[in-house]
């Protein structure tokens, strides 16, 4: 016997799994309509290649994966395209998503496809992409892409693969009957996987030792394949990955981490069939094993479902009655989530659809106070100390709760399942970590918005000590032409008007000024005269503009001008002549003065 | 079509905080029997008026703070401090006495912290502790056990007598001897004696203990190892108490000098010892919470209880020592947070 490790705490749940095992899986045939989530899987949503009217074959791809993490979704029978819009989809909040509707024509006419005979034979990358193609994503709960799972780096050794047939949630026995009837697909996948991930060290497929029945004809599938099945005693939540890599190595996947980073890969076994069939026959992910259970449903049993399949099309098929259930669960009783329609489909994920009476999960009571009495902390799988970061979560102390690693709370129930107080302790986790995340992102954009805030203050001080320089330099430049006046006396009331227009003119171009001065020391009336008409024509024409255009006038008539005095320094330099020193500071003007003219007719060009 | 929406997880088990308060109740059964054996029907008497204080204290508070009633009081928490603080008191004890620490304990103790779940502090502890700083005569007034009484008992009627109308007014215990001084007590005032003389000259020391004393503390004890069986609460806290009492206690024996602390055996058979290891120390809402730190709360509690006996004022202490580690628990918690999966280094709270 080989050693097993224990996880701390754990609970004991009545496990009622006899009501659906008796039963063998029986095929739930052909719905009216199926309706297709282009999420059935963790990461980017599949983007529809179909059009409403068109005609698809069973096993055809409707939607394609968009992106690295995410995987195609298939027609699971063949029919008529009857509508891409948003339905009512499988999810907690009982939100709706887009959905490719399909009519069912009733002829189930497969699409051309194919396997790979000899899968050793195929690099890889091949085999990977054969995974991707088939829509194939984890089929125990989460709907991680399985080619990104497998498709574990060459430099991280895989020591372990492991296939989880824990199936510790109570009620549920879709894996069970999958191994008592299908053992030997679930071996010829292994084997697959086993190829592709070459684990240098073992390969273990973990079962509960509540499923004999499977086990034995694991076992007898398994001989001679070097594929080891492992029993450890029945406990909840041993099925958790993390829970079942200690279970079977004593190893722990480091907090926030992936098993791999202990050179383990963890399989679910509906997913290594879907796997097995993918290679060997080249069928996609179009149907899964689904249990349908509860004192609410005569017949309580596993059905081999078409994907997309509604939930009702289940429900009736099993006597389901709805004035005996107390609430439509989909999942197991501890980590399942209540369903508010009856017409969502069977996705990928969909283990378990439950429709129990008030008698089996009687509706909750009212909480009662907590008396800390610790027995949430004895039931914890991880460790954590659950009585504490209820306080925490219901003071909104995120920081202590992140201290109490509630972040690595995998929302087992456990906790609450144990608790006398009735308290519903996960609702209270579950909420705190989404409180936690949207604030992480509020600082994120906070930190953001302080940035860019910080930046055009900087920009506006800058731009203010700027204008203050050259008011200064204007005034100075004034008194100074004031006391030259007043030595000369008595003013040419021409030559005055003359120095008027100047001084406009180097209030807003000192550059031209400057280089006039120098290439006319003696600059006659007319000139004057002239520069006043042109810069009076200017503002009447800027006067009758609007905002962007003056702006982006500005900018162009600072571009010539700066052109100009570029000219004009080159001939001054080739000259030699005293100007030089004054062209280059004037140029050097010129440059910032044209970087904040373009940044006012992009500030107000992105306000606009 | 509405269905009724709820989280996970739906299926909930089978225990209920007012079944566990009951189980507690049940255990306190062997010990009080003992206590009512030898000590007569005061224990008992005791028992029943703290009850009806508690119940009627703990009505008048969920009618002030406007709670549901019955909601509240089905939760038999009143009545577990009733009965803890009511053994721990001295038989025949006046109506007043009873009235005065159950009322303090449930309407000061409990509720003006915020009910039940929400008190720091040990409330039974904390009743009977204002009652003996109060009232330092009557609660150091204890019963002489059977055994070394030589007049007859007092029957039930007395013992209800005595409740409304005082030890004076019957005749039983007019005579000199129906009280008497506690093993603890007298091992403590002595200065003179080896510990085996002390035993042979004094009426009140039994067999490994106090006469009677022992008798109760193993009925504590057995209802404790019942809870324990029932998983009320973890071995953790009463053990370590009770190893950190014994290890202490061997420490200063001495070989039973008229210096002496006493023997282990005597000092985890007498006074409120087992009691308090499984019915006080147990208490959740009051102690620490993890593995480790339930281990450090138990062995200090043990340590304080035994440097009051020996050397404090009082000579029993599972009162003041509780009542202290009940301030130290929140600090322990904060040092004895246990690893959780997949972290490495112990990993304290409030650490960035």
């Amino acid at each position: 016997m080989r050693k097993v490790w224990d996880i701390h705490g754990g609970v004991h749940p009545p496990e009622n799994k006899e009501q659906s095992n008796q039963l063998a899986i029986t095929s739930a045939g052909i719905p009216d309509q199926l309706v297709f989530p282009l999420s059935q899987h963790i990461g980017t949503p599949a983007a529809p290649i179909v059009a409403v009217g068109q005609k698809v074959l069973k096993g055809e791809i409707i939607a394609e994966a968009k992106g690295f993490v995410s995987v195609p979704v298939h027609a699971s029978t063949s029919g008529e395209v009857i509508a891409i819009e948003q339905r009512n989809i499988a999810h907690p909040s009982g939100m709706a998503a887009p959905c490719i509707v399909i009519q069912a024509d009733g002829k189930d006419e497969w699409i051309e496809h194919s396997g790979i005979e000899d899968y050793t034979a195929v690099d890889k990358a091949e085999l990977l992409n054969r995974i991707r193609q088939a829509g194939i994503a984890g089929m125990g709960g989460a709907g991680f892409p399985s080619a990104v799972k497998l498709g574990t780096r060459d430099d991280q050794v895989i020591e372990t693969l492991i296939f989880n047939g824990t199936e510790c949630e109570p009620y549920i026995t879709a894996d069970d009957m999958l191994m008592r009837e299908r053992a030997e697909e679930i071996i010829a996948g292994a084997k697959i996987l086993k190829h592709l991930v070459k684990p240098t060290k073992e390969t273990i497929i973990g079962v509960e030792d509540n499923k004999p029945e499977g086990i034995a004809a694991l076992e007898k599938a398994a001989q001679g394949s070097g594929i080891e099945i492992v029993s450890f005693p029945t406990k909840y939540p041993s099925g958790g990955e993390k829970q079942l890599i200690q279970i079977l190595t004593g190893k722990e996947v480091p907090s926030g981490g992936l098993p791999a980073q202990v050179g383990i890969v963890c399989q679910n076994l509906g997913t290594t069939v879907a796997i097995y069939r993918a290679i060997q026959f080249g069928e996609p992910l179009i149907s899964r094993i689904t249990t349908v259970t509860g004192e609410a449903c005569e017949q309580n049993r596993n059905y081999e479902v078409l994907l997309g399949s509604p939930i009702s099309h289940l429900l009736e098929l099993s006597g389901y009655q709805q004035k005996k259930a107390s609430r439509l669960i989909m999942g197991g009783p501890m980590m399942g989530f209540t369903l508010h329609s009856e017409t969502v489909p069977v996705v990928k994920t969909t283990n378990c659809i439950m429709a129990p009476s008030a008698k089996e999960i009687p509706p909750p009571t009212p909480a009662q106070a907590c008396i800390r009495c610790g027995m949430c902390a004895e039931a914890c799988p991880v460790s954590l100390l659950p009585q504490q970061m209820y306080w925490f979560a219901r003071g909104k102390e995120y920081e202590k709760l992140e201290a109490h690693n509630l972040m690595d709370c995998i929302e087992c129930g456990a906790c609450s399942y144990a608790c006398p107080s009735n308290i519903p302790l996960v609702q209270y986790y579950r909420a705190s970590k989404a409180d936690i995340r949207q604030q992480k992102q509020d600082a994120i954009k906070a930190e953001q918005s302080k940035v860019r805030f910080e930046a055009r203050q900087e920009r506006i001080e800058r731009q203010e000590a700027e204008k203050e320089a050259k008011r200064k330099a204007r005034k100075a430049a004034a008194e100074a032409r004031a006391a030259g006046n007043a030595e000369a006396g008595k003013v040419d009331a021409v030559q005055a008007a003359v120095e008027r227009a100047k001084a406009k003119k180097a209030a807003t171009d000192p550059a031209q000024v400057a280089a006039e001065t120098a290439a006319d020391p003696a600059p006659n009336g007319d000139a004057a005269k002239d520069a006043i008409a042109r810069a009076l024509a200017k503002r009447e024409a800027a006067s009758s503009m609007t905002d962007e255009e003056r702006l982006l006038n500005a900018v162009k008539a600072l571009g010539k001008r700066l052109d100009k005095t570029r000219e004009k320094l080159a001939t001054a330099q080739a000259e030699g002549s005293d100007t030089v020193e004054i062209l280059t500071e004037t140029l050097a003007k010129l440059e910032i003065k044209l970087v904040d003219a373009k940044q006012a007719y992009d500030d107000h060009q992105q306000k606009n | 079509m509405a269905l009724f929406k709820v989280t996970s997880p739906h299926a909930t088990g089978p225990l209920n905080t007012a079944r566990v308060m009951q189980l507690v109740l049940l255990a306190t059964i062997p010990g009080v029997l003992a206590l009512n054996w030898h000590f007569g029907w005061g224990v008992l008497v005791n028992i029943v008026f703290a009850s009806g204080v508690a119940l009627a204290a703990e009505a008048l508070a969920l009618t002030l703070r406007k709670r549901p009633l019955g909601f509240y009081l089905g939760d038999y928490s009143a009545l577990v401090t009733a009965v803890l603080l009511a053994v721990a008191m001295p038989a025949y004890s006046p109506w007043w006495l009873i009235a005065v620490g159950v009322g303090f304990a449930i309407l000061i103790a409990k509720h003006l912290y915020g009910g039940m779940g929400y008190n720091p502090f040990n409330p039974a502890m904390v009743g009977y502790v204002v009652l003996l700083i109060s009232f330092p005569v009557e609660m150091t007034t204890w019963a002489a056990p059977r055994q070394a009484f030589s007049g007859e008992m007092p029957g039930l009627a007395d013992a209800i007598s005595v409740l409304f109308a005082g030890r004076e007014a019957i005749a039983a215990f007019a005579v000199d001897g129906i009280t008497m001084a506690t093993p603890l007590d007298i091992l403590k005032q002595n200065n003179s004696l080896l510990i085996e003389d002390l035993w042979q000259q004094s009426p009140v020391f039994g067999q490994w203990g106090g006469l009677g004393w022992e008798w109760a503390n193993l009925g504590f004890l057995a209802g404790g190892l019942f809870l324990l069986s029932q998983r009320i609460f973890t071995w953790h806290a009463p053990i370590s108490m009770l190893a950190s009492l014994t290890l202490i206690s061997a420490l200063f024996y001495d070989g039973g000098s008229s210096a002496s602390g006493g023997s282990p055996l005597f000092h985890l058979l007498s006074g409120a010892t087992m009691f308090g290891a499984f019915f006080i120390v147990t208490d959740p809402v009051t102690s620490a919470v993890s593995v480790m730190g339930k281990i450090i709360y138990g062995a200090l509690i043990g340590v304080l209880l035994y440097l009051i006996r020996v050397w404090g004022n009082y000579p029993d202490a599972i009162a003041f020592a509780v009542l202290l580690m009940n301030f130290a628990a929140p600090l322990v918690d904060y040092y004895t947070q246990p690893r959780t999966y997949g972290h490495e280094p112990a990993h304290k709270s409030g650490d960035e």
